[in-house]
């Protein structure tokens, strides 16, 4: 267990705004901004790429820790194949305007994906249905819900938290709740 | 499932650490869309690492009020009072 | 310090719990023994920060149950499923437990008894609270402002304070609305606050009584939207949203 955490075996919701409900007719999930060219898939075109199923502890930085929770999803380098980038960071974005911000090599390397599913279930809207960006080795923040892009980067810049003093990388294992920590 | 969300009066507290005084009944405009609220309408979602105020008319983000290590910040970037 | 010049304390201090009782099903009254307290207002509340051994914390808001002339300090609070239970809060906040208050706080949510107008209250639930203190702040000054309280719940169980807000012999006005379920002989109001009940409950806006509504956002905006439509002042109608409808 990382420092300061307990375990909890409730799923909080944690939230800066109203759930968003997006159509899946709508919805698309793109890799854009510093690439040579961009990717979109739509949610039919999504649910036709292989996933993976994968068991992972996930750590808040308000302190829970769920343990061996079970997530199904698009592995981020899958996404990735294919796509020429001269940016070392992203910004995920999402439904409802949150942001967060990752180096690139933090999102590939089996270190993250897109889930649509959680504990074998459809992913519920206050969990960040119908996909969610999950990236367990940092804190949850930066999994960010209702993800609908991933914007790739020059330069780092700092998504919602991290613009309020949340740390800038969110290592749990180093205890990178805050910046400065 | 209900957003959980509570008014302005629930940051009081933090408010009047990091200003000295009650905020809650003095009134600000929102940055995004112009209108004016009583800091005690703001809409919070309190569970989240740290509050955020949203204004009632537009629904955007007014402020964010953070303790970190046991220092109160009130980021009012879009509330002008 | 500045403390003299400042309303109540802005910081964080240490207080004690001095005793925990059970109010109804889902809520409990905790008494506090608070060393550096400076006394408080009707309506007001504190903010409270509990860290369990195991690293949990929590902070929240509670309205303070208590009058300004009790001797002692009291909140009730609700216990909502909400997804966040510890293993140190499902087991009862014991006698002896220390906990971080910061307060009391809250110049918008208070009356006084010196305010114009008759005195009109709604409660959505554990939003009694508050309004529970102005009552008991109004009995102690043996002040003779007409007052009104609608207070709606799901169930009789869950009616807070219900043998202090039914005495008969009491001069407040209280009506009580049972949303989900009613005894079978039951006289009070059946179901939601609705209009006719408005109509026999609430001063009508010519007689500018002053509202305070208080309990679920939605049960908030609810009331304060008709009360509005019937013509009361907007300045008139003080809301203090708890969180969402039970």
């Amino acid at each position: 267990m990382p420092p300061g955490q307990y375990v909890t075996l409730d799923f909080p919701v944690l939230s800066a705004g109203p759930t968003p409900r997006p159509h899946l007719d709508d919805w698309s999930f793109t890799i854009d901004g510093a690439v040579e060219s961009a990717v979109t898939w739509t949610w039919t075109e999504l649910m036709r790429l292989p996933a993976e199923t994968v068991t992972q502890d996930i750590h808040c930085v308000t302190k829970w820790s769920k343990l061996d929770t079970t997530w199904r999803g698009v592995s981020l380098d899958l996404l990735f194949d294919g796509v020429t980038t001269t940016g070392a960071y992203l910004t995920a974005w999402s439904d409802g305007g949150y942001t967060t911000n990752l180096p690139l090599a933090d999102v590939r390397d089996g270190k993250a994906w897109v889930a649509y599913e959680f504990d074998g279930q459809p992913l519920a809207p206050e969990h960040g249905g119908p996909a969610r960006l999950l990236v367990p080795h940092l804190y949850f923040w930066k999994s960010a819900k209702w993800v609908r892009g991933l914007t790739l980067t020059v330069d780092d810049e700092p998504g919602f938290w991290e613009g309020y003093g949340y740390h800038n990388y969110g290592d749990p294992w180093r205890e990178q709740r805050y910046q400065g920590d | 499932m209900e957003d959980f969300t509570v008014d302005g009066n629930a940051l009081a507290g933090a408010l009047a650490q990091y200003m000295g005084r009650d905020v809650s009944a003095d009134q600000g405009t929102c940055g995004h869309c112009g209108a004016p609220s009583m800091i005690a309408e703001l809409v919070v979602y309190p569970k989240a690492p740290s509050p955020v105020a949203r204004c009632p008319h537009c629904g955007d983000v007014v402020m964010v009020v953070t303790e970190i290590r046991d220092t109160v910040t009130v980021h009012m970037n879009r509330y002008a009072m | 310090m500045a403390g003299a010049a400042l309303p109540g304390r802005l910081n964080w201090q240490l207080a004690r719990v001095v005793e925990v009782r059970r109010e109804t099903a889902t809520a409990k009254t905790i008494v506090l023994d608070a060393p550096d307290w400076v006394g408080h207002r009707a309506g007001q509340h504190v903010d409270i920060r509990l860290t369990a051994e195991d690293g949990y914390q929590t902070q929240r808001s509670y309205s303070i149950a208590s009058a300004p002339e009790d001797t002692q300090l009291i909140l009730t609070v609700e216990e909502i499923g909400d997804g966040e239970v510890s293993p140190y809060l499902a087991e009862e906040l014991r006698a002896g437990d220390e906990l971080e208050l910061r307060g009391p706080i809250g110049g918008y949510f208070v009356w006084n008894g010196n305010e114009s107008g008759p005195l009109q209250l709604f409660a959505g639930g554990s939003g009694v609270v508050p309004l529970r203190a102005m009552l008991r702040h109004r009995a102690a000054t043996s002040n003779t402002t007409p007052a009104r309280l609608v207070y709606s719940a799901r169930t009789l169980e869950d009616i807070i304070y219900r043998e202090e807000l039914t005495d008969p012999t009491s001069d407040v006005d209280v009506q009580l609305a049972l949303t989900r379920s009613w005894p079978e002989d039951w006289t009070g109001h059946r179901g939601r606050v609705d209009d006719a009940l408005l109509d026999s409950a609430t001063w009508p806006a010519n007689e500018a009584p002053v509202i305070y509504i208080c309990g679920p956002t939605g049960f908030v905006e609810a009331i304060s939207r008709q009360m509005v439509a019937r013509g009361h002042a907007p300045g008139r109608v003080k809301t203090e949203r708890f969180g969402p409808t039970a």
